[in-house]
């Protein structure tokens, strides 16, 4: 569950002041697949950073799971980012000459979890993934685009979180890959019910989730259910 | 309530490890730096050791309960080398009689050196050094001859153109032939070779079997024409009473020289031992300060290295922080990277240590001693580098900002 309650975010560059968010409120139930979609500079990465709990608000409340998230520490938000939210990224980032298994691993590390549970579990997100099992001790730089980012949403699904938010997820792929990728996370909110938000600035994109909030100049431009939505 | 648990040691290690091996060379040339450093302080340290107990060896082989009667005056604080001893003429054969009284006295062997070209029938030639010495030298000195005999007293009295030599002279004189009974020529004269001593043995910088012992009679009137003593050596019957004889002999020997201030001067094996254990002190602590700044440079190339690892990592890094890494994981990772570098670099540089003083001493240039403590040093500073120079580019990996991280190209 996350509310988002009056949310402003002031970005101070010298003298000039940036209103990157201006007073936005919505709230996402568990299990929605929501699309939030703005042209570049809309403020949509900068909802996404407060969202994943990478950046706090300058004004207003965010609750994840009823947890206040705005006021946290460096430390509290990792420790929130560890627990509730995975990230799927535009340009992947895995960890270069590393297996897909350990890539998977990776926010496991941080919980101190035990080699054998940690191998277990991420095998497990890879098969959620659709991650072809043949290929989990390649190293990450031997894998194509769509492989890639099927490494990296097994990555985001690995400590089980609340919320899987995903980042220009096709940005970096062709169509018919990106296609691949969307009905994955499809599936996932389908079959597993996991929460996704999906930022990106392409409605063909953004036409995938149930719901899109469509960000402009900072505040929210428009917010209802997908009636075009696009299932693969 | 979010569960507080810390990231596993093997996971760090893990992670060390794939971060280190991805760059060999630079990881393997970064290391050389300290690699470098480590073992040139074990090998100083060994050499400087090797040379201070084959000093102290030498030394005690001498004679135990001596004290030494040199004419002049040795000035405190400019050690055993000055002007005044040598120069001096005011310490004669009369004088020894005179010490003979004091009861703690048991022996003493007066000596006059001078160094000699010296020329064997074969044509062979060496430079030495020249005592002239009575019989007493033998039983003051713990030595004795191994083929022959010593200088007898009938030879003193005679002033006898005989010689001892030392088993290095005798070899470089006369190669692998027997010298006894053959002639020897000392600075023009005639010399008749009567015995060999024992091989001492010592090693570093004296070597004491290169030497040739004449009658002092002959040595004072035939040889250098001079009726003073260069040295006395007087043997003490006992350890503990080293401090009462150096004290009865001083004063004596003021009351025969009829003066208020000491004309010469009086030193026991001791006061020689911590003299030059002093000097190859400093000597050490100089070369090991000159490997310790090698190893000062090899910290810098670590804390180069890590700074380059931090920037080209920097997207790596946002990761980290984005799936919930600490600024304290973040900070250990990169802290412990550079330990890890530079304590592997310290034990490679142990091993080459040990392995170049165990070189120095097979050929036979010194013999070296790597002692435990150095090693342990070795390893200490090591890690105490890693840990200096691996603090800063670990502190701005962990505070990198994960948002501005993540975008960096």
């Amino acid at each position: 569950m996350i509310e988002v309650k009056n949310i402003t975010k002031i970005y101070k560059t010298g003298v000039e002041e940036l209103r990157a968010l201006d007073d936005v409120s919505f709230s996402i139930e568990d299990g929605e697949f929501v699309a939030i979609m703005g042209p570049s500079g809309s403020g949509k990465s900068t909802m996404m950073h407060i969202l994943g709990a990478l950046d706090t608000p300058t004004d207003g409340k965010y609750f994840l799971d009823g947890k206040d998230v705005s006021t946290l520490s460096d430390d509290e938000l990792a420790d929130i980012r560890k627990n509730k939210i995975g990230f799927v990224f535009q340009s992947f980032n895995l960890l270069p000459r590393t297996t897909v298994l350990r890539n998977v691993m990776l926010p496991l590390v941080y919980k101190g979890v035990g080699e054998e549970e940690k191998e277990q579990r991420a095998k497990e997100s890879l098969y959620s993934a659709g991650f072809d099992e043949s290929h989990f001790n390649h190293l990450s730089n031997q894998l194509s685009g769509g492989q890639i980012q099927r490494v990296a949403i097994a990555r985001a699904l690995v400590n089980n979180p609340t919320l899987i938010l995903a980042d220009e997820p096709t940005g970096n792929l062709d169509t018919k890959t990106g296609e691949v990728v969307l009905e994955t996370f499809q599936r996932l909110n389908r079959e597993q019910g996991r929460t996704i938000i999906l930022i990106t600035h392409e409605r063909d994109v953004a036409e995938h989730a149930e719901r899109i909030i469509f960000i402009k100049d900072g505040q929210i431009f428009e917010d209802g259910r997908n009636h075009t939505r696009r299932i693969i | 309530m979010l569960v507080k648990k810390k990231m596993k040691l093997t996971d760090i290690f893990r992670e060390t490890f794939t971060s280190l091996s991805a760059n060999k060379a630079r990881t393997g040339l970064t290391m050389l730096g300290i690699v470098i450093g480590i073992a040139s302080v074990i090998a100083m340290t060994a050499i400087g050791q090797g040379a201070q107990s084959s000093i102290q060896a030498s030394i005690e082989g001498l004679g135990s309960n001596l004290i030494y009667v040199y004419p002049g005056v040795i000035q405190p604080g400019r050690g055993i080398v000055s002007s005044g001893r040598g120069s001096a003429q005011n310490l004669k054969s009369e004088d020894v009689d005179v010490l003979l009284q004091i009861s703690g006295i048991t022996n003493i062997s007066p000596e006059l050196q001078r160094r000699f070209q010296i020329i064997s029938q074969s044509g062979n030639n060496t430079n030495t050094t020249v005592t002239g010495t009575t019989s007493n030298y033998g039983t003051v000195h713990n030595t004795d001859t191994q083929t022959g005999n010593f200088i007898s007293e009938a030879n003193e009295r005679s002033l006898a153109k005989v010689a001892v030599l030392g088993s290095t002279t005798a070899t470089d004189l006369f190669d692998e032939d027997d010298p006894i009974n053959k002639t020897i020529r000392i600075n023009k004269v005639n010399f008749k070779v009567i015995g060999i001593l024992e091989t001492k043995g010592g090693s570093g910088f004296v070597n004491p079997d290169d030497i040739v012992i004449v009658p002092l009679s002959t040595m004072q009137k035939v040889l250098a024409g001079a009726d003073y003593l260069s040295s006395m050596s007087v043997a003490v019957v006992d350890k503990d009473q080293m401090a009462i004889v150096k004290q009865e002999l001083t004063d004596a020997l003021l009351r025969k020289h009829n003066v208020e201030e000491a004309d010469f001067s009086v030193m026991s094996q001791a006061d020689i031992l911590s003299t030059l254990t002093q000097v190859i002190d400093t000597f050490t602590i100089f070369l090991a300060s000159i490997a310790g700044i090698s190893l000062l440079v090899g910290g810098i190339g670590i804390m180069n290295m890590m700074l380059t690892t931090v920037t080209e990592r920097t997207r790596e890094i946002g990761l980290r922080k984005a799936v919930g890494a600490k600024r304290r994981d973040i900070n250990n990772q990169f802290l412990i990277e550079a330990i890890v570098l530079t304590f592997s670099g310290g034990l490679a540089g142990v091993i080459l240590g040990w392995l170049v003083s165990f070189t120095i001493t097979s050929l036979g240039i010194i013999k070296t001693q790597v002692s435990f403590s150095s090693v342990l040093l070795a390893f200490g500073v090591s890690t105490v580098i890693g840990i200096i120079f691996g603090y800063y580019p670990a502190r701005r990996a962990s505070k990198l900002n994960p948002i501005e991280a993540l975008r960096y190209e």
